[in-house]
């Protein structure tokens, strides 16, 4: 898509970025250890449920780890790499969107490398540690298939995810001050898929698990890698559904967030 | 040949008023109102006019970050929504109020950045870059990460920034908005030296009228989003009515004053006569006549002030 | 030393009446303020409220796997955990528990000189107008949370009428906490350059330990008690709630009440500390 030189001018301004963020050593640090510590607090949050019951949803701790797992790698490297969006707000409220407008690259990506969020490293780190402990844990078959799916589905979560947060940052074209908006499907979805579907109950899990499309991030992957029947009669290849999911998501969001900007330069704010 | 062409260019915000409690009205308020503007390569234009005229808007229609609710614009031969990135690199834009320099980074690393944005040849940056080094003083604070300069080194820090890529255009909104005066003269030496050489064409909306009477030949200037003015300043004080102003003292209160064609006596106290004459009137024609009263101590005349005909101007 | 400096000097009725003046003024103008942000108003509310269905459904999920020890959890059954969540979605906006910054940005941008201009301590120039904000947010951020949960599920609701006072005092202490607890992590701007770190690790600990991921009595007792009473986090969510759906008797409900005091007074009294420290320092170094 990009040509050489385009992605050498984005891995300089990512470089810049890092060397920006770097500049303020105490915070930084902090700011990656506080990252670990999150992801930290959301497996606390799965360690302690579990400490009070045995099942959750008719799943067992060690095959709930693997759902969240696969659903935190994926939303930490969506977070690393676009999760600054969720700034869009400020960046139309102060004109920072106006300053990237009359350089000659594109708008998105110039607003992603702007303030890529180096310190989210942390979380994509102990998001594959918790990954790996939770395979060994859920006794995985090492198969090839498992592993492609053990690969594919967190990068395919991580473009998920990554649409999921384009699209929602792409309201604050129309409204500015959205910008606790954004959570509600960025993290929000992030929580929502964390769990085994069965746990949710009703039109919430029809409406976020298939409408919006969050079901295939974790859950079904891990029917399949758990070689379980999903007790909610869907069939197994759902669990290999994620990639194409992704890419309908990449697509809608693309589309969107060109609407947003056309919106944008039409209204100025 | 022309850089910008503009033809009825406008744009419409939406702008909702709060209506009591819950209820609220759109209105559509047109920022810039069918603005007609062509400039000549070289040219060094004055954009002018009050708070929300339409000045920022305009611009930003002219840069590619906007496009117009109506009429046609193109700049260096490009229509500047579709071709933004085309001519974003033909273009040099500086905000005022805004930065696009690495908050955090040191000035220099900036220039770097912009280098292979702009993918601009080493050596011509280079080039670039000393020269503005040494006409906008940059090498003590080359190495100081931005946050930390004072508004009148970012400001020429922006501005270096809006031409290492050695633009065709330079837009340039408030640029000595809040500077003192030493920063002031020196972005203005700078411009000035710039727009001599006749390579640039520079577009400058200012509040600041020295900012034009140092630098501008033609200035326009708009109101409500319209062009009520365009042309030299001689024009602009012709068209307006400026007025010089003759205050004589005499050694005691003349019994007869004379009386000239555009020539008005604006006041009298005592001994002073203050006149004040149309653009045609004669100064000459005055002060003979007034000689012929006798008893003439002192005489001064006085030139219109921008200021004061802009005043009117946006009075009227 | 008083709050108010301008009274310090004597405490007659006249300066009374001023001083119960600037206080109305000043927590109002919080309220005011905050009732123009409505976009944004409208956004977190509906993040809450998102956050609220996906937590709901665990917990009752816990519940429902607790069917051996009765449908209790912890001491919980699921009404009670269902109003737990809600109103915990509601309060994050009534204390604030994010996101306030403006301490630390004033302080970087150097603004901060200014509070010390004002006639107020400045604490109290903070304090006050945050009363107001919460006063906002409780009619608005809690009020939907709430509503939207009571109407999707089966809510629980408190069974003594004398809860309902005892929440509104805790809900007030839990104000003051979270709001001095958020006024040092701001005032670390004093001497870091950059407070993100510090900021992000206050929204950590007040998430995990303030029982807003799960409720903190999940952990075993003894390590429950330590944060209880250890750190200023469960004064600042899970106390309120707590008392809300009556976890406890009446009794221990008021002693939760006494936790939330003993670390507002304590907090208050660091806030005032530090400012004392920062104001010298801003006065030695100019800023
Ligand atoms: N994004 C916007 N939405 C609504 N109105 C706007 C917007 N931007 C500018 N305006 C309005 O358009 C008019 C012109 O603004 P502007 O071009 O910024 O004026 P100037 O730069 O001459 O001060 C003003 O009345 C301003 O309030
Ligand atoms: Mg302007």
């Amino acid at each position: 898509m990009a040509e050489p030189s385009t992605l050498a001018i984005y891995r300089r301004l990512v470089a810049a970025q890092v060397r920006s963020q770097a500049s303020y050593r105490a915070s930084f640090a902090l700011d990656l250890v506080s990252n670990v510590v999150f992801l930290g607090a959301d497996l606390l949050a799965v360690l302690v449920v579990f400490y009070r019951v045995p099942v959750l949803g008719g799943f067992s701790l060690t095959d709930t780890l693997l759902v969240f797992g696969l659903s935190s790698l994926g939303f930490s490297l969506a977070d690393l790499t676009v999760g600054n969006i969720d700034k869009m707000s400020r960046h139309v409220r102060t004109g920072l969107l106006d300053a990237v407008l009359i350089r000659p690259l594109g708008v998105l990506w110039q607003l992603l490398v702007l303030d890529v969020g180096v310190r989210r490293l942390g979380r994509v780190c102990s998001g594959v540690v918790v990954l790996v402990i939770a395979v060994r844990l859920a006794e995985v078959p090492v198969t090839p298939a498992n592993l492609l799916l053990l690969v594919v589905t967190p990068l395919a979560g991580a473009v998920f995810f990554s649409a999921v947060f384009v699209a929602t940052a792409t309201v604050a074209f129309w409204w500015v001050d959205s910008g606790e908006l954004t959570a509600a499907l960025t993290y929000g979805g992030r929580d929502f898929t964390s769990y085994p579907m069965t746990v949710y109950g009703g039109w919430f899990r029809h409406l976020l698990a298939f409408g919006l499309g969050f079901g295939f991030v974790a859950y079904y992957p891990a029917l399949v890698l758990l070689d379980r029947p999903d007790p909610l009669g869907g069939p197994a290849w759902l669990g290999w559904c994620g990639p194409l999911l992704a890419a309908v998501a990449a697509a809608l969001a693309a589309l969107v967030w060109r609407t947003g900007v056309r919106q944008y330069r039409s209204t100025g704010s | 040949m022309n850089v910008i062409e503009a033809h009825g260019l406008r744009k419409d915000f939406t702008v909702r008023v709060r209506k009591g409690l819950l209820r609220r009205e759109s209105r559509a308020v047109a920022a810039v109102d069918g603005v007609d503007l062509t400039v000549r390569r070289g040219e060094l234009l004055g954009y002018l006019g009050p708070n929300g005229a339409g000045k920022s808007t305009t611009l930003k229609m002219l840069t590619g970050v906007l496009h117009p609710s109506g009429g046609t614009v193109a700049v260096c031969g490009l229509t500047p929504v579709p071709q933004r990135i085309q001519l974003a690199r033909r273009i040099g834009v500086v905000f005022g109020q805004r930065s696009q320099l690495w908050w955090d980074l040191p000035l220099g690393d900036s220039y770097e950045l912009l280098r292979h944005i702009y993918r601009v040849p080493a050596a011509e940056h280079a080039a670039r870059l000393r020269r503005c080094r040494d006409l906008l003083e940059l090498d003590p604070f080359l190495d100081t990460p931005v946050r930390q300069l004072s508004l009148g080194q970012r400001m020429r820090g922006e501005l270096t920034a809006a031409l290492l890529h050695g633009p065709e255009v330079l837009f340039l909104d408030e640029p000595t908005i809040g500077l003192d005066v030493v920063s002031k003269q020196a972005v203005r030496g700078f411009l000035a030296e710039l727009g001599a050489t006749g390579d640039t064409t520079i577009v400058l909306t200012t509040h600041d009228l020295a900012d034009i009477e140092r630098l501008c030949r033609r200035i326009v200037v708009i109101d409500h989003g319209r062009v009520v003015h365009d042309g030299g300043i001689d024009a602009l004080h012709a068209r307006y009515g400026s007025q010089r102003r003759v205050v004589v003292d005499f050694d005691t209160a003349p019994a007869a004053v004379p009386t000239l064609p555009g020539v008005h006596l604006e006041a009298t106290a005592g001994p002073r006569l203050t006149f004040t004459l149309d653009g045609t009137a004669s100064v000459g024609a005055l002060v003979s006549a007034l000689s012929a009263l006798g008893g003439l101590r002192d005489l001064a005349v006085t030139e219109p002030e921008i200021e004061e005909v802009i005043a009117r101007l946006y009075r009227s | 030393m008083g709050f108010v400096t301008a009274t310090a000097d004597r405490l007659t009725i006249r300066n009374f009446i001023e001083t119960v003046g600037i206080f109305r003024t000043l927590s109002s103008s919080g309220f005011r303020r905050f009732s123009t942000y409505r976009q944004a108003t409208v956004a977190a509310t509906a993040t809450n409220t998102m956050f609220g269905f996906v937590r709901t459904y665990v917990m009752l999920a816990v519940a429902g796997s607790a069917v051996a020890a009765g449908g209790q959890v912890a001491g919980y059954d699921a009404p009670q955990l269902v109003t737990y969540v809600w109103a915990g979605q509601g309060l994050i906006g009534v204390v604030a528990l994010w996101g306030w910054t403006e301490l630390a940005d004033r302080i970087r941008s150097g603004d901060v000189v200014t509070d010390l201009l004002r006639p107020v301590h400045p604490v109290l120039g903070y304090l006050l107008p945050d009363l107001g904000r919460a006063a906002y947010a409780l009619l608005t951020r809690f009020v939907v949370p709430v509503a939207v949960g009571g109407l999707v599920f089966d809510m629980y609701l408190p069974q003594r009428a004398a809860t309902y006072p005892l929440f509104a005092a805790s809900v007030l202490l839990a104000v003051l906490v979270c709001f001095a607890g958020r006024f040092l992590v701001n005032a670390a701007g004093y001497w870091l350059l950059d407070t993100r770190g510090v900021l992000m690790g206050w929204a950590v600990c007040a998430g995990m330990l303030g029982g807003l991921y799960f409720p903190i009595r999940f952990l075993p007792d003894g390590l429950a008690a330590a944060v209880y009473l250890g750190t200023p986090f469960p004064s600042v969510l899970q106390i309120p709630l707590d008392v809300l759906v009556e976890r406890d008797p009446p009794a221990g409900q008021l002693g939760l009440l006494g936790i939330q005091a003993l670390w507002a007074g304590l907090l208050l009294t660091a806030c005032v500390l530090v400012q004392r420290r920062a104001e010298r320092r801003l006065v030695v170094q100019g800023g």
